[in-house]
């Protein structure tokens, strides 16, 4: 089976407006704005990659960046 | 292709407010196209007047940003004349209701394939904040500083009553139905009308505090529910969503065809 595992969270800085959407709104609390009000991934490893974050992003300021890791029954 | 393969990424970052849900419902648009597996060359995008309306300038298709309300009108140009080409109408709550109210509903009577995105943030959010005939009763904006007393129209019923053939809602909370509606909407034959509630921090949502642009999104989760659910029929003041219609019937630029043919028999 595959399951999507997370290699980064790419942002970008001069399109994020810090609406604060995606930190509103992510279930795992993974996302914290900054001092310059930019989103950064805080708790990267909480990540479910839902990618709720990006597809609700306004500004298509932030892109989850997965991989698939292949998982076996038997272990 | 890659969602990022339709922008023109050199208008980035585009002009709406931090949190405006037009942003949102260009990207599940996006999704939809790149699902569907559409090449940019076979979309053209006609946009009016207004923050909505902007959209077809970030978007890498054949673009037209006509005139306020008139977006229909130009668009049942381009089809009439090249029907194989997928045609895409984004238009904001003024834009396809007040001055473009009778090209709307002429447009879903004629059944001609397109696909009509009403971008309803309740609002005229490029001109400072005036209501709009879907801001609705009870209902406060920089035009209507002791509340507005005007009733809204629903689009669904509009929509419905016109004659569109597809017809839909759903909002910048739920992405994944959002995006899903959109699809279909597209790849439907005849006249698609999908509404997306919208969110305008800057204007509606100051007016009538309803606070951030998170908070105006939890509104849209909790005051709708999917077509059909038993909660609508316990508290009527809910909004469905989901598809109302989805129905076949003549298309206008096939029934032109016909008529050309007839015309040119006898001569
Ligand atoms: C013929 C004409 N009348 C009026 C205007 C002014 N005007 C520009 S945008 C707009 C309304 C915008 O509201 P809406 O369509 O809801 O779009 P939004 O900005 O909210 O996305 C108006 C009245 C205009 N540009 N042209
Ligand atoms: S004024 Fe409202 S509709 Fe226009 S860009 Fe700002 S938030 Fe969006
Ligand atoms: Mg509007």
């Amino acid at each position: 089976m595959a399951k999507l595992k997370l290699k980064r969270h790419v942002i970008n800085r001069d399109w994020c407006k810090g609406c604060g959407i995606c930190v509103h709104f992510c279930p795992q609390h993974v996302l914290e704005l900054d001092d310059q009000d930019k989103v950064f991934a805080a708790r990267p490893q909480d990540c479910v990659c839902c990618k709720l974050c990006e597809l609700r992003c306004p500004d298509l300021a932030i892109e989850v960046e997965t991989e698939e890791e292949m998982i076996w029954a038997d272990r | 292709m890659a969602t990022k393969d339709y922008i023109r990424e050199r208008f980035f970052p585009h002009i709406w407010c931090p949190g405006c849900g037009h942003g949102i419902i260009m990207n599940a648009l996006l999704h939809a196209i790149e699902q569907i597996g559409l090449k940019k060359n076979d979309i053209v995008m006609v946009s009016g007047i207004g923050c909505s309306s902007r959209i077809s300038g970030y978007l890498d298709f054949h673009t037209l940003h006509t005139i306020h309300g008139r977006a229909l009108a130009f668009a049942t140009g381009v089809k009439i004349s090249r029907p194989e080409l997928t045609l895409l109408v984004p238009m904001g709550d003024g834009d396809a209701l007040s001055i473009g109210g009778n090209h709307f509903i002429h447009a879903c009577r004629r059944n001609i394939d397109m696909t009509a995105i009403v971008m309803n943030n309740r609002v005229y959010g490029m001109t400072g904040g005036q209501y709009s005939p879907l801001s609705g009763y009870g209902t406060y904006a920089t035009t209507a500083p002791y509340m507005n007393i005007d009733q809204d129209f629903d689009v669904v019923q509009l929509a419905t009553a016109s004659g569109a053939t597809f017809v839909a809602r759903s909002t910048t909370y739920h992405v994944h139905e959002m995006t899903a509606i959109l699809k279909a909407a597209i790849l439907h034959k005849g006249f698609s009308v999908v509404e997306v509630m919208s969110q305008c921090p800057t204007y509606f949502g100051r007016k009538n505090k309803e606070g951030s642009a998170s908070d105006m999104m939890e509104k849209f989760r909790a005051r709708t529910v999917p077509l059909g659910s038993k909660k609508k029929q316990e508290d009527p003041t809910l909004i469905e969503r989901g598809i109302f219609v989805d129905k076949q019937m003549p298309e206008y630029c096939e029934e032109y065809q016909k008529i050309i043919g007839r015309a040119m028999k006898d001569k």
